[in-house]
């Protein structure tokens, strides 16, 4: 199992994604700069959070269209997967991998806390160490997470079952208080019509070790390297 | 030539910055003021002579990078400026 981190100017979560990755996998991934025109032979790419290029015109925006993003787009047609998170996230919605677009904040704050988010499919290789339905805490901070789709657009998300977390209270229940940036339907996470791609807002990396403060996130990294070893 | 782009929210997806600065008019005691949106522009130069080129080539640039077309709306105005 090989694994790439893609870097921009601005990211800020690679290196905590690299060592989540390492922790897992045994090994290092590879850390790939966004000028580079090709990736090493990977089985999963990991696009980290931060604020790629400044959040300029859009966040992810500029990240989407940079040299290496053409190897990603490239890669994941191949069926290589892809993990997003946060702005990484942002970056593959903005790169067309993803549907939807994550807008500002409903509230416009940035929002830096742990939520609670409800595992709404475990039948992918990002999620087949949790339970159906369990209930698991990690940490956001973002500006732009309000997930928004169009109606047809949320309807097909829902059909094809590619809601992957959603936004609860501790107990579960999907509230629109437990909502933190005003997401349509709670959204925290989508994945491509292969499941093979996945974005999510919340960051698994950040509560992957117990001396972290919670080890909810490991089960995602582990899930991953025994689907792709 | 120039190109003016205006960039704007797509009807019916929420503008809660928008819905601030409404709120902030109110507070500043501009009254009956509805509906505010806000939105982008941007202005650039192109080599083009020809207005309908240079609409065409602008509104490829909208669709491939300035806007976001799952919510947002573009609207290209060409002028002939030195």
């Amino acid at each position: 199992m090989k694994a790439a981190v893609i870097v921009f100017p601005g990211s800020n979560c690679d290196r905590d994604l690299t060592v989540a990755l390492a922790q897992s996998m045994g090994e290092q991934p590879a850390m790939v700069w966004h000028r580079d025109t090709t990736l090493p032979d990977v089985d999963l790419i990991a696009v980290p959070g931060g604020f790629s290029y400044g959040d300029y015109l859009r966040s992810g925006a500029m990240a989407a269209h940079s040299p290496i993003m053409k190897e990603v787009i490239r890669f994941a047609q191949r069926g290589v997967a892809v993990l997003g998170i946060c702005n990484g996230f942002q970056v593959l919605t903005e790169a067309g991998l993803l549907p939807g677009v994550l807008m500002r904040n409903q509230n416009l704050r940035f929002v830096c806390k742990d939520v609670f988010l409800r595992v709404d499919q475990n039948d992918t290789m990002f999620s087949s160490g949790y339970t159906p339905g369990q209930i698991i805490r990690i940490p956001v901070a973002h500006h732009d997470g309000n997930y928004y789709i169009d109606a047809d657009g949320h309807a097909q998300l829902e059909d094809e079952q590619r809601i992957a977390f959603r936004y609860c209270d501790e107990s579960g229940a999907i509230s629109k208080t437990a909502n933190p940036n005003g997401s349509l339907s709670n959204i925290a996470g989508v994945l491509d019509p292969s499941r093979r791609i996945l974005g999510m807002m919340p960051h698994p990396e950040r509560l992957s070790d117990p001396i972290l403060g919670g080890n909810d996130g490991r089960a995602m990294f582990d899930s991953l390297i025994s689907s792709l070893s | 030539m120039k190109a003016l782009v205006h960039i704007t929210l797509k009807p019916g997806v929420l503008d809660p910055q928008g819905k601030a600065i409404e709120n902030a008019l109110t507070n500043f005691g501009f009254q009956g003021v509805n509906d505010v949106r806000q939105g982008k522009y941007i202005e650039l130069d192109l080599p083009d002579s020809d207005p309908a080129t240079a609409e065409s080539t602008v509104k490829e640039m909208c669709e491939r990078l300035l806007a976001n077309t799952v919510i947002e709306n573009y609207r290209v105005e060409i002028v002939d400026r030195a």
